[in-house]
């Protein structure tokens, strides 16, 4: 198989690896940089699972007729990192939820100019 | 039964004691729980260190699977030494907790504040004691995500935006070392440090490795806030409550320094990372940088605690300059310089948080008159940055003796000489607080009013002093552990 065809599941990966940093650094609403944070995350999740393909391998449970299995490592693993994204992006809401009670905005700029007044 | 499992009680008692503090609600109840933790935690570490010392290495099995495949505790001097220091000063910075806590944050909080620094030092073991690469991160993300409510219970507004900063830049960093992981285990297909040190070997050339050791670089960088990646720290450390930036400031990074070392010393061992990758190099330059762009930004700093903080971001520095030598001599003076920051900023900032408790503020104009007011609180402030500056009889002196002899060591006298200027610099920041302290007057009568700080703050501040002073005198324990670390950091990686 080709390689720039045959590893498409790792050009998706690179290609929300850089929307989701691009939306992180670009967006001024700290929601918007919190939906890139995300995407930039679930990046790196597809990554850890295309890792367990293994060609021809069969879903990992034990059975007599299969010889091969796809590695079911990476899928633990990154149910882990699943689980500490969930807990990242409630905190951040959460963080966000108390900056807009705090400032009366959710955009940096105008936190920024609000602080630069006192 | 106890002491075999040692390894693992470091990390499961912080960890199981932090949601029971919740449930005791009352703030002070929840001091004393934390306290006992951090107590037991301490002894844990203390007992480890001593069997380190006299039988070598501990290796522990998780849950009885055996290694490559279970997880494995591995604890060598290296980072016994470190676990020692993290549970020392979170054991001393809990002692001062209770008085500033309920000075700064509210009633309601206060249980929840002990909460989150019982896990944030339970990640902080956990990331030091595990062996195994996945393992880091998980614990890495413990102990930041409670670093970061930390830092959000300041009383000041800009403490959310501060926490919130971090949150991102933090993530960017975890997530960076989660790819890097990942591609280790794609070409190596272990997890496991030692086994990944092993199998690497014949891999330098490969792509994807130096891919992951980018990766692992950027984000390690990240979260031990090297120039100029550094810019989450001053906010952070300025907004957070006053015990919670002495317990950060003297540990989070430091066990970032640590994760650092294990990672291009004993998983892609010394060739890799320094000859078939120039991390020397870039090493040497941004420690330089972040050494006098640091200083340089202290010295204009108002906010105290900022003034601080950046400091840190300079002292940091030389901890990598250490580091990027690559020699058992730039080995050592890097986990010296682990031990005697935490010591330095770890007094420093309770001495703020004792300033704070009287003045309501650590900006250089409610630093002014503290000398008479405040004589003991000034008094460890004045020692503290003496030891920064790295005047010989303490421990900051002991430090960058080594740093310039592994610079004179490979014939870099340039560094040696950039790194006694960079000292001239912190000279001139410190010079700043004994000014405003012992030569200036209080604005207004309220300042001349104010009393020295309660003994419950004195005590924990001076404690660190002391060791300052006292590690800067006899330095047969630190150094002697420094170099046993340094040499089995290289032993294993070379």
């Amino acid at each position: 198989m080709s390689t720039t065809l045959g590893l498409y599941n790792y050009w998706i990966v690179i290609f929300l690896m850089m929307v989701g940093f691009y939306v992180v650094i670009a967006h001024g609403n700290l929601i918007k940089k919190v939906v890139g944070l995300n995407i930039f995350q679930t990046s790196v999740f597809i990554l850890y699972i295309t890792m367990g393909k293994v060609d021809g391998g069969a879903a990992p449970i034990l059975d007599d007729a299969v010889t091969a299995y796809s590695n079911p490592l990476p899928h633990v693993l990154i149910l882990t990192a699943i689980v500490v994204g969930v807990a990242t992006t409630a905190l951040a809401l959460a963080l966000i939820v108390r900056i807009k009670e705090a400032y009366g905005t959710v955009e940096e700029e105008e936190i920024h100019s609000q602080d630069e007044s006192l | 039964m106890i002491a075999s499992n040692l390894p693992a009680l470091q990390v499961v008692i912080p960890l199981l004691a932090a949601p029971l503090a919740v449930m005791l609600r009352r703030g002070n109840h929840a001091w004393l729980w934390a306290q006992l933790v951090c107590i037991a935690a301490l002894v844990v570490s203390f007992a480890l260190l001593q069997t380190v010392m006299s039988d070598g290495p501990i290796s522990y099995e998780m849950g009885g699977w055996a290694p490559p495949w279970g997880i494995e505790y591995y604890v060598d001097a290296v980072n016994a030494f470190v676990l020692l220091i993290v549970s020392a000063i979170a054991t001393i910075v809990m002692l001062a907790a209770r008085t500033s806590v309920a000075a700064e944050i509210a009633q309601d909080k206060q249980s929840l504040f002990y909460t989150a620094y019982l896990l944030c030092l339970a990640g902080l073991l956990g990331i030091t004691i595990t062996g195994d690469a996945f393992n880091v991160f998980v614990f890495l993300e413990i102990s930041s995500l409670s670093t970061y409510i930390l830092v959000s219970l300041g009383r000041d507004r800009r403490a959310l935006t501060a926490a919130f900063q971090y949150l991102i830049m933090g993530t960017i960093g975890a997530t960076f070392i989660l790819i890097g992981v990942g591609m280790l285990y794609m070409s190596t297909g272990t997890l496991n440090m030692l086994d990944l040190a092993a199998r690497l070997d014949p891999l330098s050339e490969s792509r994807t490795v130096q891919a992951a050791f980018a990766f692992l670089a950027v984000g390690i960088s990240l979260k031990l806030a090297l120039f100029p990646l550094h810019l989450w720290l001053p906010n952070a450390y300025a907004f957070a409550p006053s015990v919670a930036s002495a317990f950060l400031a003297a540990t989070a990074t430091k066990v970032a320094v640590y994760v650092m070392l294990r990672f291009f010393f004993t998983i892609f061992g010394v060739d890799l990372s320094f000859e078939v990758m120039p991390l020397g190099f870039t090493l040497k330059v941004l420690a330089l940088l972040a050494i006098f762009a640091g200083s340089a930004v202290a010295i204009y700093q108002d906010n105290v605690k900022r003034l601080l903080a950046y400091s840190s971001v300079a002292q940091i520095g030389y901890m990598i300059l250490g580091i990027s030598f690559a020699s058992a001599t730039g080995l050592t003076a890097t986990i010296l310089h682990l031990f005697n920051h935490a010591m330095m900023k770890g007094g420093l900032f309770l001495a703020l948080a004792a300033v704070f408790y009287r003045t309501g503020g650590v900006s250089v104009a409610h630093f002014r008159g503290l000398g008479k007011t405040m004589p003991w609180t000034m008094l460890a402030v004045v020692i503290g940055g003496l030891s920064l500056i790295g005047v010989p009889l303490t421990v900051g002196f002991i430090s960058k003796w080594y740093l310039v002899l592994a610079a004179l060591e490979q014939d870099l006298w340039p560094i040696a000489m950039l790194v006694l200027a960079g000292s001239l610099l912190a000279v001139i920041y410190v010079w700043k607080l004994v000014e405003a302290a012992y030569f200036q007057t209080p604005d207004s009568e309220a300042g001349a009013m104010v009393r020295e700080a309660p003994l419950s703050l004195l005590i924990p501040t001076w404690i660190l002093i002391v060791a300052n002073i006292y590690f800067g005198i006899d330095t047969s324990l630190t150094v002697g552990v420094a170099q046993t670390a340094a040499a089995s950091l290289l032993g294993i990686g070379g």
